[in-house]
């Protein structure tokens, strides 16, 4: 075995360079290579800073490693692997090369062992995330991209300003945590909310990721939101704040999801929930909690995923992607029902699937600090998974009514890359050593108590009760929601509109003011100086005369006397 | 919901959408639901707050907080639904 000290980030880089001038016929080599040889040398790596470069007078850090980092670094790798799969023979070259870039910056944030660096990585994956969107092609997709990539933008110039406060005023770029005592911690830290979907700012995710293509959402659920969680815990473990910020992106995801019609905004809502959680156990903090947000942003990687190649293939195959055209597939799609079926038991947590083993550490963690409000809340939230996550997707996909439909399930590469992923959401659930191994600390926590599996499968399968109880009340209408987002793309457009036209009525109502106060004033100088004015008239020469001789008399006498 | 090709009559339909299979089916989830509250007779349910080891507290909890969410969800609804073509006109 040699040593390899290169970023791992530049192999990817590299592949997305080459994808495009390859021969078509070698372009899966590259799409499947480029992340095979990452993961490779991201495991050959040991711990510490690798990698050092000079760039503006700032030594940065290109690789900074631990067992953390490898943690985040290896699931976007395996995502590059397995989306590249699922997409290779269907996604547009440049889809696939824009999704290598994108996850290259995700695993060089990973690795990022200062802010600089970070920052640069951070910004590559705005840029090609937002090509992502673009590809899926539609005028949807172009308006939501641009939405998409103001929002990034915004978010890296608030992080960028924070990042250059750090620097100025502590004179370290070091990625540590970073207390909120000024307006700099605060930058960075709704900089980083930002990517992480964070309340108020959360509607880009649902706004962008549905227009992308089947295989695009499957990269873009992936990265973003995760290098945001990653970043959270290198920057600011246990601040309380994140707990409340948590519970209220679990809830609203809930919500949402519930009210939609969109099957991938659904599971779009559903990522917001999710990394809710992960936000949330950061904001608690200790060892148990940052293990639990860790384990679940690598289990919620690969079932997210799976749900979205699920929905995608349904989409790929039918073209339609709203719950109220859809219904009844499982008879002609039986393994991307499977596979979507697997995806929802493990998002919902149920026993022997991924979820089960790292949502739980979370709510344990809330437990061990005596957080008995956020406890009750986190498990209200892990029944609401279940609810429009769990039953609602594969139910109005897969069941419900016969919508008429007949697709076939879709082509093999698709269909191994789903395989794949289920595979891994039941590993995971059956042997949780093998995930607990790679944690940034040491598990010391049992997932599979007899206590545990009863109280789990009351809660679970309750819910799945009020669901099929009130399914009347959860019918589905040819609408979206109205979110934060309604800010910016209507009210911000009609105040303007609003503006301009009092502008424009002011500009009026001023030129009639002007115009009358001018006129008044030129009948005045015309009375006067006009044409028949005073001052105007024409003199008769008989007058002049007589002023000449009084002129000239006035003279006359002043020089005598 | 109108189906798009001719609606299969009761026959061709599969077994989960024949009317008569519907009984059978509540009956099947029933007795699982019951089951898995049966089955903390026999296992000791340790609670961290207490009130957790109720017997079928997670049940209880479960349905409730999933109702609430569900009759919650449907009320804003009324509030922030629009017609999904809202947004067409966006530039």
């Amino acid at each position: 075995m040699f040593e390899l000290i290169f970023p791992p980030a530049f192999i990817l880089i590299l592949g997305a360079f080459l994808i495009g001038p390859i021969r078509a016929p070698l372009r899966p080599l590259i799409v499947l290579g480029a992340p095979l040889l990452t993961l490779y040398a991201i495991w050959q790596m040991g711990d510490g800073i690798l990698m050092t470069a000079q760039f503006l007078n700032y030594e940065i850090q290109l690789i900074e490693s631990s067992p953390l980092r490898r943690l985040f670094a290896t699931i976007f790798a395996i995502m590059a692997l397995v989306g590249g799969l699922f997409a290779f023979r269907q996604a547009k070259w440049w889809e696939l090369a824009a999704a290598q870039a994108y996850a290259a910056g995700a695993i060089g944030v990973s690795f990022a062992g200062d802010l600089i660096t970070m920052f640069l990585f951070w910004e590559l994956m705005a840029i090609f995330s937002t090509v992502v969107v673009w590809c899926g092609g539609t005028e949807g997709a172009r308006k939501a991209g641009i939405r998409y990539a103001i929002m990034h933008l915004v978010g890296g110039v608030l992080l960028k300003i924070g990042i250059e406060g750090v620097m100025v005023h502590t004179g370290s770029i070091e990625i540590q945590p970073i207390p909120l005592t000024n307006i700099d911690g605060w930058l960075i830290l709704i900089g980083v909310l930002i990517n992480a979907a964070a309340p108020p700012l959360s509607a880009w995710l649902a706004d962008a990721y549905p227009e992308s293509s089947p295989s695009g959402s499957v990269f873009l659920s992936a990265f973003t939101t995760k290098t945001a969680v990653l970043a959270l815990i290198l920057l600011f473990p246990g601040q309380q704040i994140l707990i409340w910020i948590g519970l209220y992106m679990i809830f609203y995801g809930i919500i949402y999801a519930l009210l939609e019609n969109d099957m991938r905004r659904i599971l779009a809502y559903s990522i917001v929930n999710q990394v809710g959680f992960m936000v949330c156990g950061i904001g608690i903090g200790t060892e148990m909690a940052i293990n639990g947000a860790s384990a679940h942003a690598f289990a919620h990687i690969i079932y997210k995923a799976l749900l979205l190649m699920s929905a995608g293939s349904v989409l790929y195959m039918t073209g339609r992607r709203k719950c109220s055209e859809l219904g009844g597939l499982y008879h002609s799609m039986p393994l991307t029902a499977l596979c979507g079926i697997i995806g929802a038991l493990a998002i919902s947590a149920f026993p022997f699937t991924s979820g089960f083993i790292s949502k739980s550490m979370i709510s344990q963690s809330a437990a061990d600090q005596h957080l008995m409000m956020v406890w009750l809340l986190l498990l209200a939230a892990s029944a609401g998974v279940f609810l429009h996550a769990g039953i609602k997707f594969p139910w109005f996909v897969f069941f419900q009514k016969d919508s008429g439909l007949r697709p076939k399930d879709p082509p093999w590469n698709m269909r191994a890359a789903m395989v794949l992923l289920a595979a891994g959401c039941i590993l995971l659930g059956v042997f949780p050593e093998w995930l607990y191994r790679l944690l940034p600390y040491p598990v010391d926590y049992v997932p599979y108590t007899a206590s545990h599996l009863v109280t789990q499968l009351q809660l679970l399968l309750f819910s799945g009760l009020a669901f099929f109880a009130l399914l009347p009340l959860m019918k589905r209408t040819l609408t979206i929601s109205l979110d934060f987002d309604w800010v910016y793309r209507r009210l911000i457009l009609s105040l303007i509109n609003r503006l301009i036209s009092l502008l424009s009525h002011l500009n009026t109502a001023l030129r009639n003011i002007s115009s009358r106060v001018f006129s008044i004033i030129w009948s005045y100088i015309g009375k006067h100086h006009g044409p028949e004015g005073m001052l105007a008239r024409t003199w008769p020469t008989g007058s002049v005369v007589t002023w000449v001789v009084v002129l000239l008399t006035v003279f006359l006498l002043f020089s005598i006397y | 919901m109108t189906n798009r090709n001719s609606a299969p009559n009761d026959a061709q339909k599969s077994w989960l959408y024949r009317p008569e299979n519907h009984k059978k089916l509540w009956w099947g989830f029933g007795l699982i639901l019951a089951a898995t509250v049966v089955v903390q007779l026999f296992v000791s349910v340790h609670g961290h707050f207490g009130f957790d080891g109720w017997f079928g507290f997670s049940a209880a909890f479960g349905f409730l907080s999933c109702a609430l969410m569900v009759v919650f969800a449907k009320l804003l609804g009324y509030l922030l639904k629009r017609p999904d073509n809202y947004y067409d006109d966006d530039v």
